[in-house]
């Protein structure tokens, strides 16, 4: 009984998941992708991971998707892949891909069912509070936290200057 | 079966579902998302192991989800900037034709 709902969240995810990234139109694709990550939140709400839940709902559901939206509009595919989707190479890639990620999935799946893991099926998830967590952030681990907030600046900055390089081109 | 080994099963057909997206598919942004959800897969590992694993220890698991969610954060606007940087170029996305890095 306690494995239902783990079981019922993680199907959800993983059909989501196959379905959004089966999708032939990209606006699609980001759209479906949006109850896979509201799963993802579930299961962590569920494990008793409440911050990380709202986090991921925060940053995928509300930041990303919308980032992979605005990327998909501005460059429509104007049928390119439906006409690539018949040729024999778009085939055999699709293929050799496929047989790669089920070899892997099923060397991960047959790992994980041939350990012996000894969790403790402790009924309380262990009790860390957002107090903890922001004294942890900005205790031990300030420099990481740090190091993030450069990251994150860089990152914004790179991403402006490569996607208005020709702009500045122009100008020059 | 334990409540784990369903979160670690889930974990890697998740992580299969992104790596199938991210070896099959041309578009560049559907290439991304598989790797997004690649790193989902990871977060959710994290998040198994911090709840059920045998240390009774402090938020470690969750101060890495933290961090991996920021840099996935980081990597999807990057990696969509290139996306449009490339568009600009080729005026298509597919990841088979983008071979020149001099724009």
């Amino acid at each position: 009984m306690d494995a239902l709902v783990p079981i019922l969240l993680g199907l959800f995810v993983l059909a989501a998941g196959a379905t959004a990234l089966a999708l032939r139109n990209p606006v699609h694709t980001a759209l479906c992708l949006v109850p896979t990550w509201v799963g993802l939140a579930a299961i962590y709400s569920w494990a008793g991971a409440e911050f990380v839940a709202f986090a991921q709902v925060l940053v995928y559901v509300g930041a990303v998707s919308i980032v992979v939206l605005f990327a998909v509009l501005l460059t429509r595919l104007d049928g390119a892949v439906e006409r690539e989707r018949a040729s024999p190479r778009w085939r055999r890639r699709a293929l050799i891909g496929v047989l790669v990620a089920a070899g892997v999935g099923g060397v991960l799946a047959y790992s994980i069912l041939n350990t012996e893991l000894t969790p403790v099926n402790r009924a309380m998830p262990p009790e860390t509070g957002v107090r903890e967590l922001g004294e942890r952030l900005v205790g031990t681990d300030v420099v990481a936290l740090l190091a993030v907030g450069v990251l994150l600046t860089v990152a914004l900055l790179g991403g402006v200057v490569v996607a208005a390089r020709e702009g500045r081109e122009d100008g020059a | 079966m334990t409540p784990l080994e369903i979160c670690l099963l889930v974990s890697a057909g998740l992580f299969a579902v992104g790596l199938t997206a991210a070896l099959t598919r041309s578009s560049a942004i559907l290439v991304l998302l598989g790797i997004e959800l690649m790193l989902n897969a990871a977060n959710l590992n994290f998040i198994a192991f911090w709840r059920y694993g045998p240390e009774r220890g402090g938020p470690e698991g969750l101060v890495f989800v933290l961090f991996a969610v920021a840099i996935a954060a980081a990597e999807a606007a990057v990696g969509l900037a290139l996306v449009i940087a490339v568009y600009r170029h080729q005026r298509n996305i597919r990841v088979e034709e983008a071979r020149r890095l001099k724009g």
